[in-house]
């Protein structure tokens, strides 16, 4: 083998190098360590902490300017173990309304790592947390005592109304993957968990501003660096103001007291979010403060689930208002004209097939067939498109151009609001049936779509969606709870009209079946005195007791609030659904009940409906 | 396989294998002291950082003794083999979409997250030692050099993609294996002057001189190009003393002349000036070629030029190519930025801890500066600090002396190897070792930037452990083989 002599001798080089390196930091070692005072008094008196300075977040108003969420602030008290000396425990115990043993268990807690990990004598440690300010008054005067007890200010959320609570949703401590997720986020700090607050986190939050302080070698705090010259100020979050109407929100979960179900009330011309309530409710005081981790145990283990957001998370059949997005799709497809005459004995009835109705006059066309809520009328339609073969040329397209009808109402498919969770509904298409039925179906096969009745199911916001398109003629803005945010624009998407399939004039024609239903059909009781109300009730069949349904809008021209009322169980659509239909639309638009109704209303949130101790 | 075993007992090198044994001891106390928060000592716990390390540590252990029992003459005929798979799986880690702090570089596999880069080091030096070794080879045929350079910087390109530039420059240490193997000294003269001309260019960037007519950094950097160059003539063409001498009157004078009549007579750019005086010794360097045909004048005239170059591209690279965290470090260790809450917190944190621990220390466990947290990454890559201050200086500069001889230990193993295969994987390994701990203690001083890369051994992290235990013991191994 070859050596190369002549370059052996770098090695003496390479070998130099190592040591001129380890000399290097030797020296440098020798500076820090033992030549320079500088770092070492630096480290004896002073080192840098990072302390962290919350924003407040966000408050967030009704339409009306009607505070709903604020903050107010709150005690933690700390202590740093290693600080505490001669603690009076009796005196400490007196001051904060504690007695001696949960002292004990307390500081036990603290010091045991499986239960702290965290855990260090030598930082603050959370003793009591989230203590009112006349709590924590009395130990603050006499905090001097206490060596190594602390007072750190915090805010929690606070609600003035018992109401809303899943519009609003609620702000909890992180959890291990909100951390992950997001950077922005340390463990302690707060996050939005649900409706506006999850939805709005990043505008509601802030920014964290930071404080850099100097802190001697057992983390006592100097004062801050150069006098602050590094520090940040928080930036405080952006207020919010939603489209709600905290008086009707109130009213419709009054009304829906002991019910499980929902309303959805949307101002038309702008897609907001008038109420939105989910039966049963609960106080969102509840998930505020120190007992936020007990309560929300116990209410997801109610059995009736109250904090479920039905309004947006159930799908339910929508039974008979969903006609009138039979009647859309038949008039613009030529199937009916407004003068079409279907018959009608007792209901539909065809090769032995049978959809049962109720007494009316037959034959009848298309707007007494609305008013009367003639299932027959709607049957024969569906059956008639799915069998124009010439003009479909199967059965299956005919069925894929029924579900764009739906699918451009805001069906089929979440309408995106600005909440966490809602659920998207169904409409089936001709693959669904192909599969289900093995290509082997027909109109007749799929009858019961025709009344909102089988694979077809919506969430209460897609039914007063409908509502709302109805109301605008054939368009809609994107349902959103959020009207205003502080110095910022609104999601684009909560401004743009979306149009349907059917052109203006059919909706006229459905808009008048439904002001006839109120004036003379099955939704008389919504008939108010000095307001043109269209409705549209819905009896959903359901294995149990049916589900009582309305949709509507008011008044009929240039209409102000369309909404859904949904109510489990309820039976026929004129027992729940119709009368809260009127109630809420009286209350929207007269900003208050009369005497009468006051009295209608009281009885309704009085009545219970027995849903038995089975799991919802 | 008995014989070759007691073999392996009796020729393995025993003095590495104690170094590496302390160090990696010292290593887990240190985790032990970084991560270890007042109350129970519960470091067996696989709960804890320290726990964790141990495991590691025990399947190094393991590593190791499959690393000997091995046939050193495998890691001879395999070596392309690992090196086109670590490239594959490099060239795979770019289109990761695991994200850890912005890093593509790790593989999550359930509860371990793997590191292929910390590998890589070991495939590219047995590849490179493997090519190297072909008795054809020489490091004076281009076509040959153009291979080592590409087979160096391929996968520190693609762990660049990934993200990790850290570990990327790592493989900069195989430049001085390539010295030893007969590399001209000149690339590794060029390589220091290219960073003392961005140092002192960055440095004084934003100063004047004078009537702010004359950048300050421009000057100081242009300065030096002509003394470097008049001192390579210096050192190459002794005999052309005479020229030397006149070279130093003519160039070295006239900048400093320029720059005095600026200051105190009329004021003008002296950049300019010196920019005419650099092409007046270009000149001057070209007769002397033309008359006396040493090409080392032309060598000299290129250094000359691509300096110049240098200096003219390096504020576009500081601002453009460096990203702006990176921009950061490198200002703040220059003195040129104070930002204790962000880019300087680490190093300024880790300097006080360092500073703290005085002559002594404050013993093992009793940091007080890690307890608190002060230090992030305090069991990663700040892990010498938590030395520093706990041991104090009689510990922390124990460490260094270890490491130091470790490393010159790696380099005496290496010299005596029989095959240049053993040599140049030998050299590799202890230049690795080297640029890991000249970078990530020089960190941890403030002496370097902050450079993400472990300290080999002390460093927190299976991945990291694991590969430098293989490329240890693999040398080992080859070396115990040395007589076959």
């Amino acid at each position: 083998m070859e050596r190369n002599f002549r370059f052996e001798k770098r090695k003496y080089v390479i070998i130099g190098i190592v040591f001129a390196v380890a000399l290097l930091f030797i020296i440098r070692l020798f500076s820090l360590q033992i030549l320079s005072d500088d770092y070492k008094q630096h480290a004896d008196s002073n080192a840098f902490l990072k302390r962290v300075r919350y924003p407040g977040r966000g408050i967030i108003y009704d339409r009306n300017d009607k505070l709903l969420v604020y903050n107010q602030a709150a005690y933690d008290i700390t202590v740093v173990m290693k600080e505490v000396a001669d603690l009076d425990t009796l005196d400490l115990c007196n001051t904060l309304g504690i007695d001696v043993d949960f002292f004990r268990k307390r500081i036990g807690e603290i010091k045991d790592r499986r239960l702290n990990p965290g855990y260090s004598p030598y930082t603050n440690q959370v003793f009591l947390s989230q203590l009112s300010a006349e709590e924590c008054a009395l130990f603050q005067e006499k905090l001097f005592r206490f060596s190594g007890f602390y007072v750190q200010k915090r805010t929690i959320r606070q609600y003035a109304y018992n109401a809303g609570a899943h519009v609003l949703g609620d702000v909890a401590e992180t959890s291990k993957a909100d951390l992950e997720a997001d950077e922005y986020y340390s463990p302690g700090d707060f996050i939005g968990k649900l409706g506006v607050e999850q939805a709005y986190e990043k505008q509601l939050r802030g920014e964290k501003g930071v404080e850099i302080l100097l802190r001697d070698a057992y983390g006592r705090i100097q004062g801050n660096y150069m006098n602050g010259k590094f520090d940040e100020n928080p930036v405080q979050g952006k207020n919010l103001t939603l489209g709600l109407d905290i008086e009707l929100q109130m009213l419709g979960e009054r009304l829906l007291e002991g019910k499980i179900g929902s309303i959805v009330a949307i101002e038309p011309s702008t897609g907001e979010i008038l109420c939105m309530v989910s039966s049963p409710s609960y106080n969102p005081r509840l998930m505020a403060g120190r007992n936020r981790g007990k309560n929300h145990q116990m209410l997801s283990n109610d059995p009736w689930k109250p904090l479920l957001n039905r309004a947006i998370m159930g799908t339910y059949p929508p039974g008979s208002t969903f006609k009138t997005t039979q009647a859309l799709t038949f008039l613009e497809e030529g199937i009916i004209t407004p003068s079409t005459l279907y018959s009608c004995v007792g209901g539909f009835s065809f090769r032995g097939l049978h959809v049962g109705c109720h007494g009316h006059p037959s034959p009848l066309p298309l707007i007494p067939a609305i008013a009367t809520s003639c299932n027959g009328y709607f049957c024969w339609g569906l059956y008639h498109m799915m069998s124009a073969k010439k003009k479909y040329g199967s059965v299956q397209k005919a069925m894929n151009t029924w579900r764009d009808y739906m699918v451009s109402m805001g069906f089929g498919y979440a309408l995106g609001i600005d909440m966490p969770g809602e659920k998207r509904g169904m409409i089936p298409n001709a693959e669904y049936y192909d599969r289900a039925y093995r290509h082997s179906w027909n109109g007749l096969t799929i009858i019961s779509i025709a009344i909102g009745q089988g694979e077809v199911t919506a969430t209460p916001l897609q039914i007063a969606n409908l509502g709302a398109t109805i109301a605008n003629r054939g368009y809609f803005i994107t349902p959103h709870v959020v009207k205003k945010i502080e110095g910022e624009e609104l999601d684009s998407i909560y401004s743009v009209p979306r149009y349907t399939k059917v052109r203006k004039e059919y909706y006229e024609e459905v808009a008048s079946g439904m002001r006839a239903a109120v004036t003379g059909g099955t939704c008389r009781l919504a008939n108010l005195p000095d307001i043109e109300v269209c409705g549209k009730t819905g009896t959903a069949q359901n294995q149990g007791h049916d589900h009582s349904a309305f949709m509507g809008f008011a008044p009929m021209n240039n209409p102000k609030i369309a909404i859904a009322v949904y109510v489990e169980n309820g039976g026929w659509g004129a027992t729940y659904g119709v009368p809260i239909g009127r109630l809420m639309i009286e209350k929207y638009l007269t900003g208050t009940l009369t005497p009468e109704d006051e009295v209608l209303a009281t009885d309704i949130q009085n009545r219970r409906i027995n849903y038995g101790k089975q799991e919802r | 396989m008995v014989s070759r075993k007691d073999n392996v007992i009796k020729t393995l090198d025993w003095w590495t294998v104690g170094l590496y044994l302390i160090l990696v001891l010292l290593g887990w106390l240190s985790i032990c002291g970084a991560s270890y928060d007042y109350g129970l000592p519960d470091f067996f716990d696989l709960g804890t950082r320290a726990g964790k390390q141990l495991m590691w540590i025990g399947c190094s252990f393991c590593l190791v003794f499959v690393l000997l029992t091995l046939d050193a003459r495998i890691y001879d005929t395999y070596a392309y083999l690992f090196y086109g798979i670590m490239i594959l799986v490099l060239l795979a880690m770019v289109f990761n979409p695991t994200d850890i702090k912005g890093s593509h570089s790790w593989i999550v596999l359930g509860p371990v997250s793997l590191q292929p880069a910390e590998f890589a080091k070991f495939t590219t030096a047995l590849a490179l030692a493997k090519f190297m070794g072909e008795y054809t080879f020489s490091l004076k045929r281009t076509r040959h050099m153009i291979t080592v350079v590409c087979m160096i910087l391929l996968p520190c390109v693609l762990i660049v993609c990934q993200k990790e530039t850290g570990s990327a420059l790592v493989f900069l240490a195989f430049f001085l294996m390539l010295y030893r193997e007969g590399m001209t000294g000149a690339v590794l003269f060029s390589g220091v002057c290219a960073v003392i001309y961005f140092i002192v260019g960055i440095r004084f960037g934003g100063d004047v001189l004078g009537d702010e007519l004359t950048s300050a950094g421009d000057f100081y950097v242009l300065f030096l190009i002509v003394c470097f160059s008049i001192l390579l003539v210096r050192l190459y063409c002794k005999e052309y003393g005479r020229a030397v001498s006149y070279m130093t009157l003519v160039c070295v004078g006239g900048m400093l002349l320029g720059l005095l009549f600026s200051l105190y007579v009329i004021p003008f750019d002296v950049v300019q000036l010196q920019y005419w005086i650099c092409g007046g010794l270009l000149v001057w360097l070209l007769v002397l070629f033309l008359r006396s045909r040493i090409y080392r004048f032309l060598f000299i005239m290129f250094f000359l030029v691509v300096s110049v170059g240098f200096s003219f591209s390096l504020g576009y690279v500081f601002d453009k190519v460096l990203e702006p965290h990176q921009k950061t470090r490198i200002e703040v260790l220059l003195g040129m930025k104070d930002d204790p809450a962000g880019a300087g917190y680490n190093v300024n944190q880790s300097k006080i801890a360092i500073g703290s621990g005085g002559f002594l220390g404050k013993g093992f466990l009793n940091g007080t500066q890690t307890k608190l947290k002060y230090v992030p990454e305090q069991d990663t890559d700040f892990i010498f600090c938590t030395v520093g201050e706990e041991q104090g200086f009689l510990g922390a500069s124990l460490v260094i002396i270890l490491f130091s001889a470790f490393i010159v230990r790696l380099i005496l193993l290496a010299e005596r190897q029989t095959s240049r295969f053993g040599r140049v994987y030998g050299y590799s390994v202890a230049s690795i070792f080297f640029f890991h701990l000249f970078v990530n203690i020089g960190m941890v001083l403030g002496i370097t930037p902050v450079i993400g890369i472990p300290l080999p051994f002390f460093s927190y992290g299976g991945s990291s452990l694991w590969g430098f235990t293989i490329l240890l013991f693999v040398f080992l191994r080859i070396d115990a083989a040395r007589e076959d």
